[in-house]
C-alpha cells in the first residue's frame, strides 16, 4: 500500500497534501468517521435550528431565508413566533406530556410480562434455553411494520378477537378496540417485548445458583428469595430493559398513527403531520427543537447516569 | 420466583402474546375471501397477485439495493469508528465522536428524518447537490442512522478481544496497517457479519426516516406497504408477510443452529 503511494504521482501528491493539512496516518482514519457523521448528524440540527426561526411561507422550499443581503447589509430575520405558538397551543404540550405517559406505562407492562419470561429462559436447561431465546428474537427480524399490521386485523370490529368473542356468545356487539388508546399500549407493549426481555436474560443468566440456594438453606421461603436476592441483583437489567423500551416508545410514530384514534396525539406523531399535512417546515423545526431539548436531552443525562450505575457494580 | 406450574404458564402466554398476530397473518394469507378476518376457504390467490404486483416487486428491490448499500458502507464507517474509540487512546475528537456514535441510538426518527431532509435541501440550494432526492439520499439516511448500531456491536466484540495478539504483531515489525488488516480483522469478523445483518435488517424496516428524505420514484417497501394498510387490510400484504417471514424464520433458525454447535464445539476442547 505505502509502495503504490510513492510510485503513483497524483497519489504521493495527494498524501503530501493531506500531510500538509495535519491529516496522516491516524488523524486520516479519524477524520473518516468524525467528518461522516458531522456532516450528516451534527450540522443537519444546526440546519433544523435555523429553519425552526425562520417564517412559513409558499415556496420552494417553503420558509423565509434567515439573512438577507440588502446591497451592503445583512438582514438577519429571527422569528420566534413558532416556539411561542408551541408554548400557547395546548396540543403541544399535551402530545408532549401524553408520549411520556404511554412511554412510561407501556415499559412498566412490557416490564411486568418480560421479566417471568425472561427468568425462566434464563433458568432452563440447554438446548431448550437456546431454543426459547431465537423465538424471542425472531420477531425483532420481522418487519416491524408487519406486525403492527398483524394487531389491526386482530382488534378491528371485524377481526379476530371481537369475531371470536361473539362466536362464543360472550358478547352481541363488536367491542371498539382499534383506534383507541388502549390498541396504541398494546401495540406499543408487543413490538418493544424483544428488547425487554433480552437485558433481562442476559442479567439472569449471569446470576449465581448458588446465592440462591444459600438463601434457601438460610431459610428464606420462594418469594423472599426473589425480593431480596434476585430482584436486587437483576437491577441493571431492569434499567437496561425498561430504557430499551422507554425510548424508542416516546418518538413512536408508526403505532399511534395505524393503532390508535385520530385524537391519540403523540410527539412524534405531531411533527409529522405538521410536515406531511399541514406542510409548515418551520413549525416542524421548532416541534424538531423541542423535542430534541425536552426528549433527548434528559435521555441522554440519564444514560450517562445508567452506564455510571453498571460501572459501579 | 416461586417454581411450580406458574412461570412456565406465564412464559407459555407471552410466547403465545408474541405469535398469534404473525400467525393469523399468514394464515389469512391462504383465504379465498376478500375480507381479511372472515375464513372463505383455502386459497393461494393472494400470492398470484403478489407476483403481479408491479408497485410492490419495484418497491421491494430499490429497499434491497439501498439495504445492501447502506449496510456495507455503514459495516465499514461504523468498525472504522469502533476501532479508533477503542484502540487510539486519546485524541483531539475523542468526545465528539463518542456523542455522535451514541447520540443515533437515541434520536426519534422523525427527528433523524426531518434534519436530514432539511440539509439536503440546504446543500441543493448552496451547492446543486443532491440533484433532487432519491435511493442515494436515503442510502445516505440509513448508513448515518445505521453505523451507530454497527459501531456498538463492533465496539464491544473489540473490548472481548486479547490485546496482546496485536501487541505481539507490532512487536514482531508489523505496520499497523497490516495489523489491522492481518489480526484484528479476522478476529473481529463475526461481529463485522452481525453488524452488517442488524444494519441490513434496519435499512429494510424503515418507514419514517425514508419518508423524508425520498423523492419521486424512489418509494421503499415500507412506504408502499404503509400506504396500503393506512386504507384498510389487504391480502397481498399478508401473502408479502408470510414470504418474509417463513425467510426470516429459516435463516434465523440456520443462524441458531450454527452458534449452537459452535459453542459444543469449544465445549468439548
Amino acid at each position: 500500500m505505502a509502495a503504490l503511494i510513492e510510485r503513483v504521482a497524483p497519489l504521493r501528491w495527494t498524501a503530501a497534501l493531506l500531510q500538509r493539512l495535519g491529516l496522516h496516518g491516524r488523524g486520516l482514519v479519524v477524520a473518516v468517521p468524525v467528518l461522516w457523521l458531522l456532516v450528516f448528524f451534527l450540522v443537519p440540527f444546526l440546519v433544523v435550528a435555523k429553519i425552526s426561526l425562520s417564517e412559513a411561507m409558499i415556496a420552494r422550499p417553503p420558509y423565509a431565508p434567515l439573512f438577507e443581503w440588502d446591497g451592503w447589509r445583512l438582514n438577519v430575520v429571527m422569528n420566534l413566533e413558532n416556539f411561542r405558538y408551541l408554548w400557547t397551543d395546548r396540543l403541544y404540550i399535551n402530545a408532549y406530556f401524553f408520549s411520556i405517559q404511554v412511554a412510561f406505562i407501556s415499559a412498566t407492562v412490557a416490564l411486568l410480562i418480560g421479566y417471568p419470561m425472561a427468568y425462566f429462559i434464563a433458568r432452563s436447561p440447554e438446548p431448550r434455553r437456546t431454543f426459547l431465546l431465537m423465538m424471542v428474537i425472531l420477531p425483532f427480524w420481522t418487519s416491524f411494520l408487519l406486525r403492527v399490521y398483524a394487531w389491526q386485523g386482530f382488534l378491528r370490529s371485524n377481526g379476530v378477537i371481537n369475531n371470536t368473542l361473539i362466536s362464543l356468545g360472550i358478547i352481541d356487539t363488536p367491542i371498539q378496540m382499534l383506534q383507541t388508546n388502549f390498541a396504541v399500549y398494546l401495540g406499543i407493549v408487543y413490538t418493544y417485548l424483544p428488547f425487554m426481555i433480552l437485558p433481562l436474560f442476559a442479567n439472569l443468566v449471569k446470576l449465581e445458583e448458588s446465592l440462591l440456594e444459600a438463601s434457601a438453606d438460610l431459610g428464606g421461603r420462594p418469594m423472599a428469595t426473589f425480593f431480596y436476592v434476585t430482584l436486587p441483583l437483576s437491577l441493571p437489567g431492569i434499567v437496561g430493559g425498561f430504557m430499551l423500551v422507554f425510548i424508542p416508545a416516546i418518538g413512536e410514530f408508526v403505532i399511534p398513527e395505524l393503532l390508535g384514534g385520530p385524537d391519540t396525539l403523540m410527539i412524534g406523531r405531531v411533527l409529522w403531520n405538521e410536515f406531511f399535512s399541514n406542510r409548515d417546515w418551520p413549525v416542524a423545526s421548532a416541534v424538531a427543537i423541542a423535542m430534541l431539548v425536552a426528549v433527548v436531552v434528559p435521555i441522554m443525562i440519564l444514560r450517562s447516569f445508567q452506564a455510571r450505575l453498571t460501572e459501579e457494580k | 420466583m416461586p417454581r411450580g406450574w406458574l412461570l412456565p404458564v406465564l412464559c407459555v402466554l407471552g410466547f403465545v402474546f408474541l405469535y398469534a398476530p404473525i400467525l393469523s397473518l399468514v394464515i389469512f394469507s391462504f383465504n379465498a375471501s376478500q375480507l381479511v378476518t372472515v375464513w372463505g376457504g383455502f386459497s393461494t390467490r393472494w400470492y398470484g397477485e403478489l407476483i403481479r404486483d408491479t408497485q410492490i416487486l419495484g418497491a421491494a428491490w430499490i429497499s434491497l439495493q439501498v439495504a445492501f448499500f447502506s449496510a456495507t458502507i455503514a459495516v465499514a464507517l461504523g468498525t472504522l469508528a469502533a476501532f479508533v474509540l477503542m484502540r487510539f487512546g486519546r485524541f483531539r475528537t475523542r468526545a465528539l465522536l463518542t456523542g455522535m456514535v451514541t447520540a443515533p441510538l437515541v434520536m426519534p426518527e422523525v427527528i433523524t428524518g426531518l434534519s436530514l431532509l432539511l440539509l439536503f435541501v440546504s446543500m441543493e440550494q448552496l451547492v446543486g447537490w443532491p440533484a433532487g432526492r432519491g435511493m442515494t439520499t436515503v442510502t445516505i439516511a440509513h448508513v448515518t442512522f445505521c453505523m451507530a448500531f454497527v459501531a456498538v456491536v463492533v465496539q464491544s466484540r473489540l473490548a472481548g478481544m486479547d490485546n496482546s495478539l496485536e501487541e505481539a504483531a507490532m512487536d514482531l515489525g508489523a505496520r499497523p496497517v497490516r495489523v489491522f488488516f492481518d489480526i484484528t480483522l479476522p478476529v473481529i469478523a463475526p461481529a463485522l457479519i452481525a453488524g452488517w445483518l442488524l444494519a441490513f435488517t434496519l435499512s429494510l424496516d424503515d418507514l419514517v426516516i425514508a419518508s423524508f428524505v425520498t423523492g419521486p420514484g424512489a418509494s421503499t417497501l415500507p412506504m408502499v406497504i404503509f400506504s396500503k394498510v393506512r386504507l384498510g387490510v389487504s391480502p397481498v400484504v399478508n401473502a408479502l408477510a408470510t414470504i418474509i417471514i417463513l425467510v426470516v424464520a429459516i435463516g434465523v433458525a440456520i443462524a441458531t443452529w450454527q452458534m449452537h454447535r459452535r459453542m459444543k464445539e469449544t465445549r468439548r476442547d
